[in-house]
């Protein structure tokens, strides 16, 4: 059985707090442990930081669309805004010995880190980025 | 969920006491602004108990970066106290581990600053 939801929401932190929110329940609706679910709330919280922040710029005018799905095998979640597109290539590596004290530029990887899969998708305007997290068969659909 | 600091002085080390989440916003932006006035008023020597941290996302480790990197350019140290296991786990991930002196044990951290 498929469930799926969507949110459209406005660039601001309280939406980051909805789509962290989100990602909480659908994580332990669809059986995943308390690890896998820190995990996964992690990086959408991640993913929606990102979409608010460094997309949007919190531009009152700019909306993120925040979609959740269980297909029975995946958890698929996707988020987009409307900014200036983001190209994964020109993201430094924060593991790097220059990059090591850096403040900041550690979202997409922690991303990366807690997910089976992150793709890219550059919108006109903005960015989409899916996160996917493969379910085991001990898990269910939601 | 916002974050709340108590500050304590021992042997000449100021002790933040953290507890919450330190994340984008309220946490990471207390924590900056602790540091930044501990610096300000001279305090260059500042542990950081993170025992009921239970949260902290990339901004709050860029946090944490940049109070090591801002006490280190003053002449002081930043330690990390008593982490979570999520909070471990992550700077493990980040390879930050190996940055920061992280100690389990307050009276032991405290004597490190004593020797540096």
């Amino acid at each position: 059985m498929v469930s799926r939801f969507s949110y459209t929401l406005d660039s601001s932190l309280d939406s980051v707090s909805k789509v962290e929110e989100a990602a909480e329940d659908l994580a332990q609706k669809s059986g995943l442990d308390e690890d896998q679910t820190f995990q996964l709330t992690m990086a959408v919280r991640e993913a929606a930081v990102n979409a608010v922040l460094h997309g949007n710029a919190y531009d009152p005018e700019k909306k993120i669309v925040a979609s959740f799905e269980n297909n029975g095998s995946s958890l698929i979640i996707r988020i987009s805004d409307q900014g200036n597109g983001l190209d994964p290539a020109t993201l430094p590596d924060p593991l790097a010995p220059e990059n090591l004290l850096s403040g900041s530029g550690r979202g997409i990887f922690l991303i990366r880190s807690f997910m089976d899969e992150v793709h890219f998708k550059l919108l006109h305007p903005g960015t989409e980025l899916t996160l996917i997290k493969h379910l085991d068969s001990t898990q269910k659909s939601a | 969920m916002s974050m709340k600091i108590s500050t304590r002085q021992v042997d000449g080390v100021t002790v933040l006491d953290l507890s919450g989440r330190i994340t984008l916003g309220e946490g990471s932006v207390q924590l900056r602004n602790a540091v930044r006035e501990l610096l300000g008023k001279g305090s260059k020597d500042i542990l950081l108990n993170l025992a009921d941290v239970n949260y902290i996302d990339s901004s709050g480790i860029g946090e944490l970066v940049s109070a090591f990197t801002a006490a280190r350019n003053q002449g002081g140290e930043l330690k990390l106290l008593k982490l979570t296991k999520k909070v471990h786990d992550l700077l493990q991930i980040t390879k930050l581990y190996t940055v920061f002196d992280i100690k389990d044990d307050e009276a032991q951290a405290i004597a490190a600053f004593s020797k540096a």
